[in-house]
């Protein structure tokens, strides 16, 4: 297995919100903070990404409440933005017949290190997209949009989250170019080994417990897949019906949320993974009892830990409110850095940034009063 | 012929909040909007050339439903925001 070096960089946190992006850059000890925006206020910001390859380029996924969706590129880390020529779009159909139309984009990859230039989105209805131009102009990867299984594999409308269906975490093989993955709410997880021609379901093993039945091939809701880069064959899934590991090799998730405390239970949207072991993992759930609250367990805000790839779970919830504090945390607003210890940080639904220096030992809120947090990248530098 | 634009497309009109094409339909007009103002139709029409659920066009005092409307010389469009939200 590769290994990585611990960085001792300036972290920088890249964060979406309902009501635009703000960039929160910390010194190297990563005890002061700086807050500078907000960029696009007004715009619904879900996803706003640092490209790893330059560490200049920044993608923004934006929308306003009136607006069509699009997405904006930075060149100099924010300073200045420019909108996409041609924003993910589905092709027009014939008239007469109903063609899908993009409500926003939710999700954003950068494309393979080797690959300059590619990036790829996930959109709500679930569509998948690539630019070969940094996000100037996309195209539809037909071999997902245009399957004619596509409607079966996503459900109508109605299977999504409230907010619409979404396709996200777009995950690329470091290994292969060619090798992908998506998870998609709803969908369920699927793979390519073509770069995105064929599509197979990758979803043996997981639950769908609001499925007549419980265990089909697809239709799924992963709310937050993960590859690990140094290990890139054990996948993690933080999904509606429980918490996943996946050998590749295997090609069957293991429910590893039965050991997390039957009364916290194994249900959330963020999973993050240690950045140097694939064995550390943290959750942070939340109520999906009933009629799904989606707040902290009890109110009582905590992040899970496990250091033995899912067999025992740890407790991680040193400087949160320990009453009465009904925020969670979304699917992408929760995130690592790749320093000694692991910096750990998540944005709440009640615009909250929270930060641990400890690989989640304990816990410092950084900013409050932020409008409701979408997402939480970290960048480097 | 006058198309008045709401605040949140201004930043594509220059901060204008009138602009004048011409055209003989809806199509053209936002056509050639889009040609003075790049990405202006996209925020505006949907891929299947719909107009987006929370904008409404009108053409002097009536909502025009699709792009097809034809249009006089002297017609004045109005881009509104739609009511929504809280």
């Amino acid at each position: 297995m590769p290994t990585l070096k611990p960085a001792t960089s300036l972290v920088v946190l890249l964060i979406g919100t309902r009501k635009g992006a703000l960039i929160l850059k910390s010194d190297r000890s990563r005890r002061t903070w700086k807050l500078s925006g907000p960029q696009f206020l007004g715009h619904i910001v879900h996803h706003l990404v640092l490209d790893p390859r330059d560490r200049r380029t920044l993608l923004a996924a934006a929308r306003t409440g009136h607006l069509g969706p699009t997405v904006f590129r930075s060149t100099d880390f924010g300073k200045s933005w420019q909108e996409a020529k041609a924003p993910p779009a589905f092709p027009k159909v014939p008239e007469g017949q109903k063609g899908l139309v993009v409500d926003h984009v939710f999700w954003l990859t950068p494309g393979h290190m080797s690959e300059q230039g590619v990036w790829y989105a996930g959109t709500s209805p679930q569509g998948l997209f690539r630019s070969e131009n940094g996000g100037t102009t996309w195209e539809g990867v037909t071999g997902f949009n245009d399957h004619p299984l596509r409607r079966q594999w996503t459900g109508g409308e109605q299977d999504g989250t409230p907010d619409g269906p979404k396709m996200h975490s777009i995950l690329i093989d470091p290994r292969d170019p060619n090798h992908l993955y998506i998870g998609m709410s709803s969908g369920g997880v699927f793979e390519s080994t073509d770069k995105g021609k064929t599509w197979a379901p990758l979803n043996k093993g997981c639950r769908a417990d609001f499925l007549p039945n419980p265990e089909p091939e697809y239709g799924h809701d992963p709310h937050c897949v993960r590859l690990h880069p140094l290990k890139p064959d054990r996948l993690y899934q933080q999904n509606h019906c429980g918490i996943y590991r996946m050998e590749r090799a295997e090609g069957r998730w293991i429910r590893i949320g039965e050991h997390m405390p039957k009364k916290i239970g194994d249900i959330g949207f963020s999973l993050v993974l240690h950045p140097r072991d694939p064995d550390t993992v943290w959750v942070f759930p939340m109520d999906g009892t009933e009629v799904w609250p989606r707040v902290s367990p009890e109110g009582k805000p905590a992040v899970y830990v496990t250091r033995n790839a899912g067999k025992a779970w740890t407790r991680q919830d040193k400087g949160f409110p320990k009453s009465q504090a009904w925020w969670t945390v979304k699917r992408q607003a929760m995130t690592a850095d790749t320093h000694e210890p692991v910096g750990l940080y998540f944005g709440t639904t009640s615009g909250e940034i929270w930060a641990s220096r400890t690989a989640g030992a304990s816990w410092t809120c950084l900013v409050r009063n932020l409008p409701e947090i979408y997402s939480v990248e970290t960048a480097e530098l | 012929m006058t198309v008045h634009i709401p605040s949140p497309l201004r930043s594509y009109t220059k901060q204008q909040a009138e602009v004048n094409v011409d055209g003989s339909s809806l199509e053209e007009v936002l056509s050639a909007l889009d040609s003075c103002y790049p990405g202006f139709r996209f925020r505006v029409i949907t891929e299947q050339d719909t107009i987006r659920k929370h904008i409404r066009i009108f053409v002097n005092e009536e909502q025009a439903l699709d792009l097809s409307a034809a249009l006089r010389r002297d017609d004045e469009i109005h881009i509104i925001c739609a009511l929504s939200g809280g």
